[in-house]
């Protein structure tokens, strides 16, 4: 099982490493969110640390979400979904081998490059941190949930706009809980009861949402 | 009762074990015979594939109805019909990927739906798509698809069957700039390195194939039903294949 679990990662690696630009795509889009709010509200740097959480939040949950569509429509047109549904092992070791993968592309540069453009909004070191913390935790929720809105629209046309809507509304606690432990943290309170949920968000949607994931995809290679 | 063991040594034990009289369990070796895991398939046990009073719908519309048929070791079943007749989702069915409107699809006795994961670790499938990613080459598009059905192959193999397939130039090209004749043989090319798997299940394998990629695969099938094989296919041409258990399934 660890064995498809790290073939399945490896090639989805593999692949992203043949097509950089999907992967730079959402990364780009992070930064050129995050980087554009700056020169929109003016440079009046209360306002900016103000809004800093909540815009590097909005802009990492979108960017994450924007690399859905990706993460089985190839698969499943190519007909290689087909061939993991028969494959030997389980298939929710090769949806969680998917999800990991995804995150390594879409979450964790979001996650690394996040303290960079932290600076921008002149954000306290100690928020920093805690940006980090949160979108570290944060972003593997995001990818977990999204798999089950990718699955179910799987096939469908305007599959991308149904995503975003099965999606957002499971989104709002992440967002609320990653956004409110960088507020309590810049404004010295302390951020360890968000973070803390946000670590039980993660655990709860990795052992409940593969197996959704892994229902949703045989319905739709029927 | 009658048990049946691999040794180690690849020899096949048939043991028999009786209860005497005085309670003593008593165990009797009655036979050997080779038995390597290429054809511990066909050593051990009979394997057999049934689908029992199949009804498949689409849409509104029935394609088939009480379609019964069976496959034994060493037979190839080929499905024919014209187009729209339901000859890929009849494999499908049979695959295990859509589940039948009514009847089911049995493995040496037991419903498909039950054992899961065991049938899938006996069954290559063989589809419509080729299951190539473009960006990956030919041989790594072979290593991960046969890895994903639980082979460990060497690179080597792996240039083996392609080359057994005429495809062994391409082995380090994408698989974008094959042809679409090529892209088949790539994806049959799995088929070489499958022997061990005893019931292959092929949708239109012989599309795109050249006259030689076409011996080369009814070489391949041949081989694979003398080894007690069973092969379950769909085409619109004849399968001349000589001396084998050929049958035929109308829809």
């Amino acid at each position: 099982m660890l064995k498809t679990l790290r073939l399945v990662i490896h090639r989805d690696l593999l692949l992203a490493l043949r097509r950089r630009a999907d992967v730079a795509n959402s990364l780009l889009f992070f930064v050129i969110v995050v980087s554009l709010f700056p020169f929109g509200v003016g440079p009046e740097a209360n306002l900016l640390r103000a809004i800093a959480p909540g815009v590097l939040w909005v802009a990492a949950l979108l960017a994450s979400m924007l690399a859905l569509a990706r993460m089985f429509a190839a698969d499943y047109a190519d007909g290689t979904l087909e061939q993991m549904l028969l494959a030997p092992a389980p298939l929710s070791i090769v949806v969680l081998g998917k999800i990991i993968a995804h995150w390594l592309l879409t979450g964790l540069p979001l996650v690394v490059l996040s303290p960079l453009l932290a600076l921008q909004f002149d954000m306290p070191r100690d928020a920093i941190g805690v940006l980090v913390a949160s979108l570290a935790l944060g972003t593997p929720v995001l990818s977990l949930i999204g798999a089950i809105g990718a699955a179910l629209t799987l096939g469908v046309r305007g599959a991308g706009v149904l995503t975003a809507l099965l999606v957002l509304p499971l989104y709002i606690p992440v967002l609320i809980l990653g956004a409110g432990a960088v507020d309590a943290a810049a404004a010295g309170l302390d951020p360890g009861a968000h973070l803390m949920l946000l670590a039980a968000l993660l655990l709860f949607a990795a052992t409940c949402a593969l197996w959704p994931v892994a229902a949703a995809l045989r319905i739709a290679v029927e | 009762m009658q048990i049946k063991l691999c040794t180690p040594r690849q020899t096949l034990i048939h043991l028999t074990f009786s209860r005497p009289e005085n309670g003593i369990l008593g165990v009797h070796e009655s036979g050997h015979a080779p038995c390597t895991p290429r054809n511990a398939f066909r050593a051990g046990l009979k394997h057999m594939l049934e689908g029992i009073d199949l009804e498949c719908v689409r849409g509104e519309r029935a394609l088939f109805r009480s379609l019964s048929f069976s496959l034994e070791p060493g037979a190839l079943l080929r499905v024919a019909g014209a187009n729209g007749s339901g000859k890929t989702s009849l494999l499908r069915i049979v695959c295990g990927l859509t589940p039948p409107a009514r009847g089911e699809v049995r493995w040496e006795g037991a419903s498909i739906r039950a054992l899961k994961e065991d049938y899938s670790r006996r069954l290559v499938y063989i589809g419509h798509a080729n299951a190539l990613k473009d960006d990956l080459t030919a041989r790594e598009n072979l290593l991960i698809s046969s890895a994903l059905a639980g082979l460990e192959e060497t690179a080597a193999h792996a240039s083996e069957a392609l080359e057994r397939f005429g495809v062994g130039g391409c082995a380090m090209l994408p698989a974008r700039v094959l042809s679409q004749g090529q892209r088949r043989r790539v994806a049959l090319a799995r088929l070489a390195l499958s022997a061990a798997f005893p019931l292959w299940v092929l949708d239109e394998p012989f599309t795109a194939l050249d006259a030689r990629a076409v011996e080369d695969l009814q070489a391949l099938l041949a081989g694979h039903l003398a080894r007690g094989g069973s092969v379950m296919l769909t085409t619109h041409q004849e399968v001349a294949i000589a001396a084998a258990n050929v049958r035929r399934l109308d829809l």
